[in-house]
């Protein structure tokens, strides 16, 4: 028989990797709300069966070969219908309290927790630490909670960690945030679950679940890597943590965005059919005012980097790109 | 052109299985494209406008005015007893409006580039998205179909305030018309709202107002209200008919009175005012303040109550009756199921916590297309089924039509269970690459596609098959009672000749299955029945 | 079609044939009248809904920008539309008793006043044109977040100018909600005066061919109830707009 091997994989309640429902229970949160999904599946689960037996039961029972004749049998029944009414609704009350005092658990995030902000754009994340750090995957401490303040800089998008169950639309013109505690050591996916348009199913991150010691030490290394490292390499960082890979390759694939390698010093042709040269002035403009000269046959659709970028990350920015062959 | 609302109905048919062809073209696309992770036939920008056109095309355009406008038009005032419905210009003008409807997206499809998801939320659809004159064609598309559905909205529902016969009250009336009752009422008083609100969207694209546009310092939040304070009665719309017809097909069927028909009768109702307040389970996690979400939380598990009470009285309608398991029975009981699973997974999406982590993942997707697909589309070819002979006076070929819905029911089942899994396990909506972990998931489910895709070619084959040779219908081949039965095999242009008899809608004891005249027989002299069932050699039946 | 002959009933001319009488047909239609203004309501409280969230959401800049529209005008609005509603009014009675030239007479002064009506509008929206008194997204507003945006005509010509340049450039970046959703709210309601003329235009046509009389003047009793509605949205919309500050 197939169904006692399957039965115990499918209801058994999660260990710590994940099972035939979910990915792996990786922050307090996660606990908590499986717990009541699973309490709704054996309640769901038993309300089917009922379902299904009773119809497959009466189909075959009253079945025309069998009974010619429908028999005489009452067509209403108050105390039945009462039944029927009042059961459901006192179990619905019920899921509805559980669901409601989970959400509760979740609103207010304890006073001391670690605060990340987190920047949506079509189509990447950038997360910024409090001592100014950033980065294009989340790294997070392990057993310590953790507030995540969203902002979008162009539509609506969704931050979405199914390993740690949560997920908050980021709306733009308006900060919201999340918050949980991670409870285990790994790599988890990060997406998008709001559609943002060409790229959303691309708009995928890593969270990376340190031990507090691994995270501190990331944090340090990270912080200070314009001072520790090369131009070009803090460069290729400034890269990676504003996350341009998502529309710029740096191997000569034209994306949503031309592909940068090779170009500096290069003549660009441009879509009102004047050129410019790919030079550092350009470099600056095309961040700070993204639409003002665009490459040819390529749409004005970059966001703006205003404010989120100083000389010094510009600076070794022209230096990555100039290294780009 | 005509204004019989008989051709109206079938005018509706023809033209709502065309656009739901239209756009099951594009999901056997998409399924194609998800069969494995990458991109295989399309770009992403393609998938985007492929799933964004499925969805608009199949909400507006074909399960929205399915049940109502072709069931509805040409069984409603047959039912009723009444010559047509109150206002048959303005039903007229409703297909004219559905049509025009139809024209504008197809236009938008030929634009290229409507890529908001059917949504059309803001400020994608408002400023971002580049499909400037696609997006309008659509929205004004949706706009025009709204017309269409609140015109015929308000025909159904004066016409079954004003033109039931002498003798049929409130609790007379056969269960779908009170289906079809509540239904016009969210009609009425929810599509205006989405009218307004498209047409804000498209001011909005082409004046810049604002509106909804945070950098214009409008709010994207209220346009998310303002969409789900009718696409979610929206949902009632389509699904309040489905369970109409379920209540005709049970009973007829099972050869036995509905069981608990006020009940059935009142929740249709009931399901209608509450569909009103709890449009804002939609939205748990778009920002909208936690005191709303848990009142909405709140109201939707008490909308599930009178939606379980209707499944309930089905089954005990089954209990001691005489079941024939005809097409239209396979598919009623296929509903009892579908909408069993799309229902109670309902459950986990209204409760705060849990729907947490599905809310925007495959876990939603497959739930309400359990809904749309496993209960109102069921619903619409059960009802199909059932009432074909009288549209061409021909009988569909029993075994196709089993064959048919058979397969159905199979292939949807492969192509929406796994999406459940491949939900909890994270996988989002209308993406158009995925993690390898979700690959299993996806192969089955496109496997199941393909076969719903074809099944549904079988079944509308066999439509077509049967106008062009199907068996000549009796009058009353299912031995049902409500008045629609009671006309000529193909109703005359008046359909009744004198004001037809009003009996109890569910007393099938007037019928009888007589083997030796295969068909049914009266069992006792009605008064004012004029069409008894005609001997009919070779029965339609596929028995034993 | 052939319905007429079929039928067991014997009908009057101005009745249709799936109706069994003239009582009947009336009811149907008061009844999908009433209908079919209760989905109008619907339509414009889609955009009151909006108007107090904008409203809730800034509600000092509402206040600061209704001093920008004309009161007076809105006023003189108010009582022509008024004045339309009442000589509509007079009409279904004229049609009821079968004075067919009253009726005219009354239809024509409903028919003017509605034209005055959108005359007054297009006053105030040339107006608010030339001041720039627009939505922030629109190129001639001169409420610009960065004032630099402003177009160098409206900056001459303005009167306004003065006082946006007072403002902060938040304050500035919210005013234009307030005239988006006057617009909006001012417009749809105009479209409805304007299908409310051709209604008006066709019953006068009807009239002319001697249509209406005591057994037939459903078109004129429905058409006035529109209008009246018409003219109840422009009395919830004076207020909202105009005077509350």
């Amino acid at each position: 028989m197939i169904l006692p091997t399957l039965l115990p994989l499918i209801l058994q309640q999660q260990d710590g990797e994940g099972g035939f429902f979910f990915p792996p229970v990786a922050s307090d949160l996660a606990i908590a709300s499986d717990s009541l999904f699973f309490t709704i599946l054996y309640l769901s689960g038993l309300f089917f069966a009922i379902i299904v037996f009773t119809t497959l039961y009466f189909v075959w029972k009253y079945h025309h070969t069998k009974c010619p004749e429908p028999q005489p049998s009452p067509v209403h029944n108050n105390t039945i219908e009462i039944i029927w009414t009042v059961v459901p609704t006192i179990l619905l009350a019920w899921i509805f309290m559980e669901g409601f005092e989970g959400c509760l658990a979740r609103k207010t995030p304890p006073p001391d927790a670690y605060e990340i902000h987190a920047q949506g754009r079509k189509w990447s994340w950038n997360f910024t630490y409090p001592d100014g750090t950033e980065s294009s995957v989340l790294h997070l401490p392990l057993g310590k909670a953790v507030r995540v303040n969203l902002a979008s800089s162009d539509v609506l998008h969704s931050l979405f960690v199914p390993a740690f169950r949560v997920k908050m639309d980021v709306v733009p013109g308006r900060y919201e945030q999340l918050w949980f505690t991670p409870t285990m050591l790994g790599e988890f996916d990060v997406y998008c679950a709001e559609y943002c348009g060409t790229n959303h199913s691309a708009m995928i991150t890593t969270a990376v679940v340190h031990s507090q010691e691994d995270f501190d030490a990331w944090l340090s290394e990270a912080g200070d890597f314009m001072t520790k490292l090369s131009p070009i390499e803090a460069g290729e960082r400034v890269f990676a943590s504003k996350g341009c890979a998502a529309c710029h390759s740096v191997a000569g694939v034209a994306g949503i965005g031309p592909a940068l390698n090779g170009r500096f010093g290069q003549e660009r042709k441009l879509s009102d059919g004047s050129s410019v040269t790919f030079d550092a002035n350009y470099v600056r403009e095309s961040l700070l005012d993204p639409t003002a000269k665009i490459a040819d046959g390529f749409q004005p659709i970059m966001p703006t980097f205003q404010g989120q970028l100083d000389d010094d990350k510009m600076r070794v920015l022209v230096e990555y790109l100039k290294s780009l062959q | 052109m005509t204004l019989d609302h008989k051709r109206l109905g079938l005018m509706y048919l023809w033209s709502i299985i065309a656009m739901m062809f239209l756009g099951g073209a594009f999901v056997m696309l998409i399924r194609a494209e998800l069969f494995s992770p990458g991109e295989d036939f399309v770009s992403a920008d393609t998938f985007n406008q492929l799933f964004t056109l499925h969805g608009s095309i199949m909400v507006f355009l074909v399960i929205i005015p399915s049940i109502p406008a072709a069931l509805g038009n040409f069984v409603l005032p047959l039912m009723l007893g009444a010559k047509d419905v109150a206002f048959p210009k303005l039903n007229r003008m409703s297909y004219h409006l559905y049509v025009m409807g139809a024209i504008f997206f197809v236009a938008s499809m030929l634009a290229t580039g409507l890529d908001t998801g059917w949504t059309f939320y803001a400020p994608y659809s408002t400023s971002e998205s580049p499909a400037h004159r696609a997006i309008l064609f659509a929205v004004f598309g949706a706009f025009v179909l709204g017309f269409s559905s609140i015109f015929t909205g308000l025909n159904f529902l004066v016409t079954i305030h004003k033109m039931r016969p002498p003798g049929m009250t409130w609790f007379k009336m056969p269960l779908f018309l009170w289906a079809i009752y509540a239904t016009s009422i969210i009609q009425i008083l929810a599509t205006p709202v989405i009218g307004i609100t498209l047409l804000l969207v498209a001011v909005e694209r082409m004046l810049e107002i604002g509106i909804f546009n945070p950098a214009l310092g409008g709010d994207p939040v209220l346009f998310q209200h303002m969409f789900w304070f009718y696409s979610h009665p929206a949902v009632y719309i389509m699904l309040l008919p489905a369970m109409g017809v379920m209540s005709e097909l049970i009973s007829t069927y099972s050869r036995k009175s509905i069981f608990g028909y006020r009940y059935i009768a009142l929740s249709s109702v009931a399901i209608a005012v509450v569909s009103f307040v709890v449009w804002g389970h939609h939205m748990y996690v778009s920002g909208q303040s936690v005191l709303v979400s848990v009142l909405f939380s709140a109201i939707t598990f008490f909308v599930a109550v009178p939606s379980a009470v209707k499944v309930f009285n089905w089954i005990a309608t089954l209990y001691k009756g005489s079941i024939r398991l005809t097409s239209s029975m396979i598919y009623g009981l296929a509903i009892i199921w579908l909408f069993g699973i799309g229902g109670l997974t309902g459950l986990w999406l209204a409760a705060l916590e849990t729907d947490i982590h599905l809310h925007d993942t495959y876990f939603v997707v497959s739930h309400f297309h359990f809904v749309m697909v496993g209960s109102a589309i069921m619903a619409f070819l059960g009802g199909i089924h059932h009432w074909w002979p009288k549209f061409y006076g021909t009988m569909l070929n029993e075994k196709v039509s089993l064959w048919g819905a058979s397969l159905l029911f199979l292939g949807f089942n492969l192509t929406f269970l796994p999406q459940f899994i491949a939900g909890t396990q994270g996988m989002p909506r209308r993406y158009f690459d995925y993690a390898e972990r979700f690959e299993g998931y996806n192969q089955i489910s496109t496997v199941g596609a393909f076969l719903m895709g074809f099944s549904m070619l079988l079944i509308v084959a066999n439509f077509l098959r049967s106008i062009r040779s199907g068996k000549p219908a009796p009058a009353n081949p299912w031995g049902a009672v409500t008045l629609e039965w009671n006309t000529a095999p193909i109703p005359d242009p008046h359909n009744f000749d004198d004001a037809p008899v009003v009996g109890d809608p569910y007393d099938l004891s007037i019928f009888k299955w007589d083997e030796a005249e295969g068909g049914y027989v009266p069992t006792r002299p009605v008064p004012g029945l004029p069409y008894i069932a005609l001997p009919n050699a070779d029965s339609t039946e596929s028995q034993h | 079609m052939t319905e007429s002959s079929a039928t067991s009933h014997v009908h009057d001319e101005h009745v249709a044939h799936h109706f069994d009488d003239a009582a009947q047909q009336f009811e149907t239609g008061k009844l999908g009248i009433w209908t079919f203004l209760l989905t109008e309501v619907l339509f414009f409280s889609g955009l009151f809904v909006v108007y107090s969230t904008l409203r809730n959401n800034n509600p000092e800049v509402f206040a600061y920008a209704a001093q920008f529209l004309d009161t007076k005008l809105g006023f003189l609005n108010t009582c022509v539309l008024l004045l339309s509603s009442f000589t509509f009014a007079l009409g279904v009675r004229n049609a009821m008793l079968g004075q067919t030239k009253a009726l005219g007479i009354n239809l024509v002064i409903t028919f003017l006043c509605a034209a005055g009506f959108m005359g007054i509008k297009y006053q105030e929206y040339s107006h608010k044109y030339h001041e720039g008194l627009l939505w922030s997204g629109s190129e001639h507003s001169v409420f610009k977040a960065n004032l630099d945006d402003v177009h160098p005509e409206i900056r001459a010509h303005s009167s306004v100018w003065g006082d946006a340049q007072k403002l902060t450039p938040e304050f500035r970046h919210e005013i234009g909600q307030f005239f988006a959703i006057y617009f909006c709210l001012t417009g749809l309601h105009g479209i409805h005066v304007l299908l409310g003329m051709i209604l008006i235009a066709w019953l006068l046509m009807r009239n002319a061919r001697g249509d209406f009389g005591p057994n037939n003047f459903n078109a004129v009793d429905f058409g006035a109830l529109y209008w009246h509605l018409v003219d109840l949205i422009w009395i919830f919309l004076f207020p909202l707009l105009y005077l509350i500050a």
